[in-house]
């Protein structure tokens, strides 16, 4: 079944097209992963799909419904989730709190209960409080319950920002870069993280430079070079795809050796 | 075309002059150091009184400009370095506040120096009233648009030619990658603030001998060619040359047709139109964020 | 029960009514009262205020135009128009509100200076238009308001004025501390730091940024109606720009994102021009000098800075 279908997509800066005339679709429960050279419009394309930025030209479609030209705050209540490549943590509050801001979306809480303290409300947010912890054990932060956000290290921020999209209840959840600046034994991690949350039934799709990390969980991949589709496919024929190979290392002796092993 | 119509113009082009001469100095900071220095009106109060007091002291007109203007110049610094840069990476809001601070703070000073009365400059060459096609123009305003033009000249020959201005345009466009190629960063903010509170002196002096100049003129001078500096496009000297005049023009149509008791929320309701609609001003260019 | 009064929010509020109940003891004779009444009023404005600048981080220049509102709609429909003060009251701080919706949801798209400029001009073209309509507010000479009355009851005198005051302080700050600490509150001060990030999570910013401004505008506008049947006379100096500058400074100085904060704010830079009429012609320079020092070597403001130096009481502010 199709989640997310995206027509002729295109974004122009001044003259410059981010991305230009993108056509996918994404299945529901699939790890789908979009790679790509620097500057090929990975990020552009995923700020399209949050509604950061409006596009140019072209629709985007979730489920039935289209969300072109929507505020980012509906692209989330509409069930797309995002982390950001360059955490957009909320250092002004506790790792719980930050999670909890993602719980708002489903949280009824008019603003008279906010004033007068409703008892409902005393409850809505113990269990919003419970709901958070139990989303920071699941990406493996428990032991940072009680913690402030800006004691954690960098590796505990990037799954803290996935905790947080997680509170959003999301059907399909963007991670752009979870692995960037991650030691190996940490992007080990964020692998069985990506895994699990597949696994849970979120379709996830995966923007990412950690090759190793994008063959080894990808159903699905597609590649991106100057805005455009340069390739689509599994793990095994995108890697082998002549195209792609040479989109990354230039033709020549060195684009030879990697006909048959992984890019890493 | 009308006799009253050409004299609101005139002086809708007169107290344009001073708008921009006041918004080129916001801009010329605001490029250098992303600050919108809340005191500059306070320039424009120092250029003015202290040439009233050297004036009155027997000094000859041409010394008491050179003075005062370098007077507000070494203010204008003294501000830099010991108000701005201490909160160099402050928030928006903390360097509105301090800069709002020190326009108190000069104020405060200005009546202990001065007084709170209002002072008289002597028009620089008499007051005889010139007629132009029915109207009639005071030769000081005739100063005013001179003097104007001549200074957006040789901001323009400074800005495009010496080194100096072109190490200001430098670090206004990307203050990092003028630091690698050697900008002493320090100097040319330091050059930023003397420079506009010069030109904010210079508009005040050009401007006394019409208007009067006071211990509290430079508050609601400086928030017009604050609004003058955002209508134009914050940030574009062109833009806040077009400003001031668009405003001033705006201003004297505006209080000769309609009312004059609201005069100046003309110029603030302009402004609130611009924000909403075209925040970039009629100059500036729409910037996007990176994410 | 102990420990909830032990926590930084309940502790906060129950210090604070301790101080109101308690005052009184140091308060020697009206005059005492009458600056500790203009403590109690300054500080429910930033209150408000310190929810639109210190916890979702915006700015308004012009808050001094809601406070100045909300006293002369008061005025007038009881002065001129024989309203009884409390439906004044309401109607004034109603209207208030709606106009701070009509001017926020196109302003506050703005940000930073763009806000503060469109702040400012709303706040001044507010303080022109009252100025300049004499028929009405009597202009720049002010008029009188009549004293506030309850049932025929009339509220007059320092002493009922401070109770009154105070314990409108205190349901003001708690309804602030509530709101901060709500969903909502958290919602603020998510798109304080990241817009981007709080709109991704699902938080329409542009909502709860109007609707922050409207909260704010209305604790103004009420303080200002107070203020009005309070001195029994209203005139446009409360309106001025120079009254928003104070207003933004005594939040600023007190603590951004502290209710506290701005009590003690406005406490500080209420009582210090009093204490230097003395020294008159320096206040200016004195206000001046504080807003700069402040901003340069305390720029969280003094409650956050000195709570900054017990690490352990952590103010879940």
């Amino acid at each position: 079944m199709t989640l997310l279908r995206v027509e002729g997509l295109s974004k122009e800066f001044g003259g410059v097209h981010a991305v230009a005339d993108l056509e996918f679709s994404i299945s529901a429960g699939a790890v789908f992963s979009i790679i790509g050279p620097n500057g090929a419009g990975k990020t552009t394309l995923l700020n399209l799909l949050t509604g950061i930025y409006t596009p140019t030209s072209g629709r985007i479609f979730l489920g039935e419904e289209e969300l072109t030209h929507r505020a980012p705050f509906e692209y989330a209540a509409c069930g797309i989730g995002r982390t950001f490549q360059n955490l957009q943590v909320f250092f002004n509050m506790s790792a719980l709190e930050n999670v909890m801001v993602g719980r708002f979306l489903h949280e009824r809480c008019s603003l008279a209960a906010a004033l007068f303290r409703s008892p409902a409300l005393a409850r809505a947010e113990r269990a919003c409080r419970e709901e958070a912890e139990r989303l920071l054990r699941f990406v493996g932060l428990g032991e940072y319950v009680g913690a402030h956000s800006d004691s954690l290290p960098y590796g505990a921020l990037k799954r803290l920002d996935i905790a947080r999209a997680l509170a959003t209840r999301p059907k399909l959840l963007l991670l752009d870069e979870p692995a960037a600046g991650l030691n190996p034994s940490e992007a080990q991690e964020i692998d069985a993280l990506i895994s699990r949350l597949a696994e849970s039934g979120i379709t996830v799709v995966l923007v990412e430079h950690n090759m190793r990390l994008v063959m080894g969980v990808s159903d699905h991949i597609l590649v991106l070079d100057y805005g455009r589709r340069l390739a689509e496919g599994s793990a095994d024929a995108v890697r082998r795809d002549p195209k792609v190979i040479e989109a990354y290392l230039g033709s020549g002796p060195a684009a030879a050796g990697t006909q048959s092993g992984g890019a890493h | 075309m009308s006799a009253q119509f050409l004299q609101f113009f005139l002086a809708g082009l007169t107290i344009g002059a001073i708008y921009a001469l006041v918004a080129l100095g916001f801009s010329i900071i605001y490029n250098a150091s992303h600050v919108i220095n809340f005191a500059q009106g306070e320039f424009v109060m120092i250029g003015g009184m202290t040439t009233v007091s050297l004036t009155a002291i027997g000094w000859p007109l041409p010394f008491a400009i050179a003075a005062a203007v370098l007077a507000a110049a070494a203010i204008g610094l003294a501000l830099e370095k010991f108000a701005v840069e201490p909160a160099r990476g402050a928030s928006v809001v903390t360097l509105i506040i301090i800069t709002i601070g020190a326009s108190i703070l000069l104020r405060g000073l200005a009546t202990l120096v001065w007084d709170k009365k209002f002072h008289a400059l002597k028009p620089f060459s008499g007051d005889a009233p010139i007629g132009i096609g029915g109207a009639t123009v005071l030769p000081q305003s005739l100063w005013v648009l001179g003097m104007t033009l001549v200074i957006v000249l040789l901001l323009t020959w400074f800005f495009g030619r010496t080194l100096l201005g072109k190490a200001l345009l430098a670090t206004s466009h990307n203050r990092l990658a003028a630091q690698l190629v050697g900008i002493n960063v320090r100097t040319v903010l330091l050059a930023a603030f003397g420079l506009s509170a010069a030109l904010g002196a210079i508009a005040g002096i050009l401007v006394a001998p019409i208007t009067f100049t006071a211990w509290d003129i430079g508050v609601m001078l400086g928030l017009k060619g604050f609004a003058a500096a955002i209508l134009g496009g914050l940030g574009s000297g062109p833009g806040a040359v077009l400003g001031g005049l668009v405003l001033g023009l705006l201003e004297a149509m505006g209080a000769g047709y309609l009312s004059s008791a609201y005069k100046d929320v003309i110029a603030f309701v302009i402004i609130l139109a611009v924000l909403v609609f075209r925040p970039s001003g009629l100059l500036g260019t729409r910037s996007t964020d990176r994410v | 029960m102990l420990a909830r009064l032990a926590s930084p929010r309940t502790g906060g509020l129950a210090a604070l009514a301790l101080v109101v109940l308690l005052l009184p003891l140091a308060l020697r004779n009206n005059y005492y009262y009458e600056v500790a009444i203009l403590v109690g009023l300054n500080a429910i404005v930033c209150v408000g205020l310190n929810l639109l600048i210190g916890y979702a981080g915006q700015i308004s220049l012009g808050h001094a135009g809601f406070f100045g509102l909300g006293a002369y709609a008061s005025a007038i429909l009881t002065a001129r128009y024989g309203w009884p003060p409390l439906a004044a009251m309401a109607a004034a701080t109603g209207g208030v509100a709606v106009l701070a919706y009509l001017i926020g949801r196109p302003i506050l798209v703005l940000r930073g200076h763009y806000l503060a400029m469109a702040t400012l001009g709303m706040g001044i073209i507010i303080s022109i238009v009252i100025a300049n309509e004499d028929r009405l507010t009597g202009g720049p000479d002010g008029m009188a308001v009549p004293p506030l009355s309850l049932l025929g009851y009339r509220l007059a005198g320092e002493r009922l004025w401070y109770w009154v005051v105070g314990a409108l302080l205190v349901f003001a700050v708690w309804l602030a501390q509530n709101l901060v600490e709500s969903p909502h509150g958290r919602a603020l001060r998510a798109l304080h730091t990241s817009e981007i990030g709080a709109e991704v999570a699902g938080i329409d910013s542009a909502r709860h940024k109007v609707r922050v401004f409207v909260i704010s505008a209305v604790y103004a506008a009420f303080a200002g109606s107070l203020t009005a049947h309070y001195a029994g006379f209203i005139t446009p100096t409360k309106v001025t720009f120079f009254h928003s500058i104070e207003l933004v400074t005594m939040v600023v100085f007190g603590g951004m994102a502290s209710t506290f904060g701005a009590v003690v704010g406005a406490a500080v830079l209420t009582t210090l021009p009093q204490a230097l009429t003395l020294f008159e012609e320096y206040e200016m320079v004195v206000f001046g000098a504080v807003m700069m020092l402040t901003m340069i070597f305390m720029p969280k403001g003094l409650v956050p800075t000195i709570a900054a130096r017990f690490p352990n009481r952590r103010a879940n502010e």
